[in-house]
């Protein structure tokens, strides 16, 4: 257990290093027009010499990235191209925010598409159709524009909930609450549509297994057969799911934390973006990439506990 | 979102694929038409704009804001006067113009590399391999922004990267379905008879992945034309080329006071998404049902019990009146049975009468089970014989109530102590279960719930059947498994099924059924799945467990020299009927059907090698002969 959890940290490890070199690579590859596109149009060439070696951009690019690799190992991602400010500091600030908008999708999002999954599964018939219908519904209209309408609808029109901002958990729990309710219902709509679909054909092929038959005969309610044996059977493709979702989640996050002005990781990405503050951009994808990636590790570690044939593996 | 788990139900799709022409396909399916039509109207309605609009896109008359829809702005205008149905109109050429691209991008990166790491393997498909996981595990939108920080909103530059963050998802596509197709034996044969690589790949296996390909596309623009959208509407976007996202980006700035800018390019988005996504679904269920004519179920046990070919007129009408009277025309065999065949036996503890189990098909039902009379008594082993497809699983399911889905009684009765157990409902049916009646599986491997520990899945139902404490159960299952001669009790209570052997499998599953003292235990092909020298260790146990409790036992099989063993009375099943009922000793000696001779003798134990196999075959085929 130890060596596999090593290994996978390990694998992890070299996974986001590598991430880091091609972005690093991607944006940083020539260098000229970042000092012109930070300084505009009206740069003379004498400014932009002056603002590249500032930034220390006249270093060839891979002695730049292991004095960025060597730093990030420290904790340090380096300052800001505009404020100075520390780009760890600024970034970690704002984790919270977009983990509890990720994690809360994914959490109800999980229990809504076994529930609607096994429900059509087992009843098939009309549950199966409108399941069909969520699941093209859900996905047809993209999260961010979802997030629209229920803005304009639950909190211009109906003023149920705030329209924008975030309070943080310490502060106020209904407050925190509020704040993320339409958020999340807005990503968990696109997050339902493929996973119970998962969850659906995933049961079905389980309850047709000869064990099921068997366990039956031994005269099991059929809650514990559903329960217990069909969905634990059941976990491990949908969990797999489950972790592309969140990964994809981390995306919509991005979009959706636009609209509700929420001060996540990808709010203060799209912000550095619009400017070009490319250390905090590069320091916002290695920290998704870093959560994304213990995420999946966890993930992996409950489906070796659900299903001890994968942890021998 | 769950694109990339769609691709290895994509991937299935590819036999049916080779075998019809696309085009065929997608004419075949109304619903992929239809989307497809409207989806192609819609893009040369974008392309031909002009003509469709005066208005330009980028130029509004500022006196004009926030117009709702009209005679002359047919849509209305935005908060710069411009016109809404021509920003888009204009727009539409962007936004899938940009996805296009992407798409284009992914899907020659993705096939090609796919192919070279399908049909090559090694170190190349690791490598490749590697680097997929890698790009998959990198949210694509963060990337996106890196890039746009660095080299401006050039949209099509982004859609190009955006490209190859999408290929791994067609890479891991293509080389699924060509290392599957690469030993199939066509693929085989073109490479014996020297045709070049460029020429099998492009002939061969390019045909198998073309629909899974448009599949996973249609259904993978969904997730590009969402993140072009998504990148315009973060306001990232180059502010002048119109696109469905900027102009939502324009809707969200307004959101106060004019909510309903939102409307139209929220429209246009999810038109297209739901042409695409209906379309890429509608291909793959044409697929899919021309794949499931060709197979024509895939439960278990109905096409294995399906009646053979010359019977399926006769099959359709329920065989009320049991076994007798029904011969059918055409058929090879007549099935004529012998008296005695329906025999039930004074004082049985189970009684099976007149059972006729059927599947839905067409209007009616598809017997598979015609007719079935037979009764077991306290202490008797009875056989069912026959060979696979006669019934006789079917018939063992139906009394435990545990047929597959869809299959139902449709007439008779199963009786045990005075109660007609076929028509109870589930809860009482439960009770029965385990208590009165209990199951002996075929395959003991995968009767056992991999996930759970072998003692979880003994004490669970001594709980919940006996009532059990914990403590009481685990100690009973622990002796039960003594019982069955497992050498280490302990051991194997705190094993997972895969990490114990087949024999000892069995062994646990017939401690499973034993354990709350069944009055009928039926056991289906107990041995079947096991090595000989386990068999007959199996066999004696069985045997002994018997003698111990008085239980009746129905014995499952196909196997003639396991019933002379075994058991007391034998019933032979052939076409889901009973067609010879008789005590062992007697029907051995007298056989009176010539199917029952047929299997007879078609047993290879007690004979002399070669000689006498063909003598004694044709007579018997003869005499089947109407």
């Amino acid at each position: 257990m130890v060596v596999y959890i090593s290994r996978r940290l390990g694998a992890g490890v070299v996974l986001v290093i590598c991430a880091s070199l091609i972005v690093f690579a991607l944006m940083l590859a020539d260098s000229d027009h970042i000092a012109r596109n930070l300084l505009g149009d009206q740069a003379t060439p004498a400014m932009v010499e002056a603002k590249q070696a500032a930034l220390g951009l006249n270093d060839p690019v891979i002695v730049q990235y292991f004095r960025w690799l060597v730093g990030a190992a420290q904790g340090n991602l380096g300052n800001s191209w505009f404020n100075a400010e520390s780009v760890s500091y600024l970034l970690l600030s704002r984790v919270p925010v977009t983990l509890s908008i990720a994690f809360g999708t994914v959490l109800i999002s999980t229990v809504v598409s076994v529930a609607v999954g096994i429900t059509a599964a087992l009843y098939r018939g009309w549950t199966d159709r409108a399941l069909q219908l969520i699941s093209i519904t859900g996905l047809v209209f993209p999260g961010f524009w979802l997030a629209l309408v229920l803005v304009a609808k639950f909190s211009i029109e109906w003023q149920l909930v705030p329209a924008t901002g975030y309070i943080p958990i310490a502060q106020s729990f209904t407050g925190w609450f509020q704040s993320l309710t339409l958020p999340v219902l807005s990503l968990t709509i696109g997050a339902v549509a493929g996973l119970s679909q998962q969850v659906r054909s995933a049961t079905i092929a389980t309850l047709e297994k000869d064990f099921v038959r068997t366990l039956r005969s031994r005269g099991l309610s059929e809650g514990s057969v559903l329960f217990k044996h069909v969905l634990r059977n059941a976990a491990p493709p949908t969990l797999t799911v489950v972790s592309l979702n969140f990964i994809a989640l981390m995306s919509g996050a991005v979009m959706i934390e636009r609209v509700f002005a929420l001060p996540g990781l990808g709010s203060i990405a799209v912000d550095a973006t619009g400017v070009g503050d490319i250390p905090i951009v590069l320091g916002a994808v290695m920290i998704s990439v870093i959560i994304v990636v213990t995420v999946n590790l966890l993930i992996d570690l409950f489906n070796g506990w659900l299903n001890p044939k994968v942890r021998l593996t | 979102m769950s694109t990339v788990a769609d691709i290895r139900a994509i991937a299935n799709l590819t036999k049916a694929a080779i075998r019809q022409s696309l085009f065929s396909r997608i004419l075949g399916s109304p619903v992929a038409f239809v989307s497809l039509g409207s989806l192609l109207i819609l893009i040369a309605a974008i392309i031909a704009a002009p003509l469709l609009t005066p208005f330009d896109p980028n130029s509004g008359d500022i006196g004009q804001a926030l117009l709702g829809p009209g005679a002359d702005h047919w849509l209305g205008t935005d908060s710069s006067g411009r016109d809404v149905f021509a920003r888009i109109l204009y727009g539409g050429r962007n936004t899938l113009g940009g996805a296009a691209l992407a798409l284009a991008v992914a899907s020659i990166l993705g096939v090609t590399t796919g192919l070279i790491a399908g049909y090559h393997g090694g170190k190349v498909d690791t490598g490749l391999d590697w680097y997929t996981n890698l790009v998959i595990a990198v949210p694509h939108i963060m990337v996106l922004l890196a890039v746009r920080a660095a080299w401006g909103s050039n949209i099509w530059l982004i859609m190009t990267v955006f490209g190859v963050l999408m290929a791994p998802g067609y890479h891991r596509l293509v080389k699924g379905i060509v290392s599957g197709v690469r030993n199939e034996l066509y693929v085989d044969a073109a490479r014996v008879s020297g045709l070049s690589l460029p020429r099998i790949l492009g002939r061969h296996i390019l045909i198998a992945i073309r629909a899974p390909i448009i599949i996973f596309a249609a259904l993978s623009a969904v997730v590009v034309i969402g993140v072009q959208a998504g990148l315009d509407f973060l306001g990232l976007g180059d502010a002048t080329v119109p696109t469905w996202g900027t102009m939502l980006n324009e809707a969200m700035v307004n959101l106060y006071i004019a909510p309903g800018l939102m409307l139209w390019p929220g429209l246009a988005l999810g038109v297209v998404n739901a042409a695409l996504i209906l379309f890429g679904n509608g291909l793959r269920d044409a697929l899919e049902d021309s794949k499931s004519t060709k197979r024509p179920s895939r439960r278990r046990g109905i096409s294995a019990n399906a009646p053979k070919a010359g019977t399926s007129g006769s099959a359709a009408v329920p065989a009320a009146g049991g076994s007798d009277g029904d011969t059918r025309a055409g058929a090879g065999t007549a099935v004529v049975g012998v008296p005695g065949c329906g025999f039930i036996p004074d004082e049985a503890v189970l009684s099976v009468e007149n059972l006729n189990v059927g599947y839905p098909s067409g209007d009616g039902h598809k017997l598979v089970v015609k007719g079935v009379s037979f009764g077991v008594r306290r202490g008797e082993i009875l056989g069912l014989v026959g060979e696979s497809g006669s019934g006789k699983t079917q018939t063992a399911w139906a009394c435990l109530g545990l047929l597959p889905t869809g299959g139902q009684i449709v007439d008779g009765s199963i009786t045990m102590s005075g109660r007609d157990i076929g028509s109870v409902s589930a809860r009482e049916r439960r009770g029965i279960l385990g208590k009165k009646i209990a199951y002996v599986p075929q395959e003991p491997m995968s009767n056992l719930d991999p996930t759970f520990k072998i003692g979880y899945q003994l004490v669970e139902p001594l709980r919940r059947q006996l009532g059990l404490s914990k403590a009481e159960a685990q100690a009973k299952a622990l002796a039960m498994l003594a019982r069955v001669g497992i050498a280490n009790p302990e051991r194997t209570f705190d094993s997972y099924p895969h990490q114990i052997s087949g024999g000892m499998a069995q062994r646990v599953l017939i401690a499973g059924a034993v354990a709350c003292d069944p009055a009928v235990l039926i056991a289906d092909e107990p041995t079947t799945a096991l090595d000989v020298t386990v068999q007959a260790e199996v066999l004696d146990l069985l045997r002994e467990l018997q003698h111990e409790t008085g239980m009746a036992v129905i014995l499952v099989t196909h196997n003639f020299g396991v019933v002379a063993d075994l058991c007391d009375r034998v019933a032979v099943m052939q076409l889901g009927k009973i067609v010879e009922q008789d005590a062992v000793e007697a029907l051995f000696s007298n056989p009176h059907h010539p199917y029952t001779r047929m299997l007879l003798s078609s047993g290879l134990e007690d004979k002399k090698p070669r000689t006498r196999l063909l003598p004694a075959a044709t007579p018997v085929l003869e005499e089947t002969k109407p």
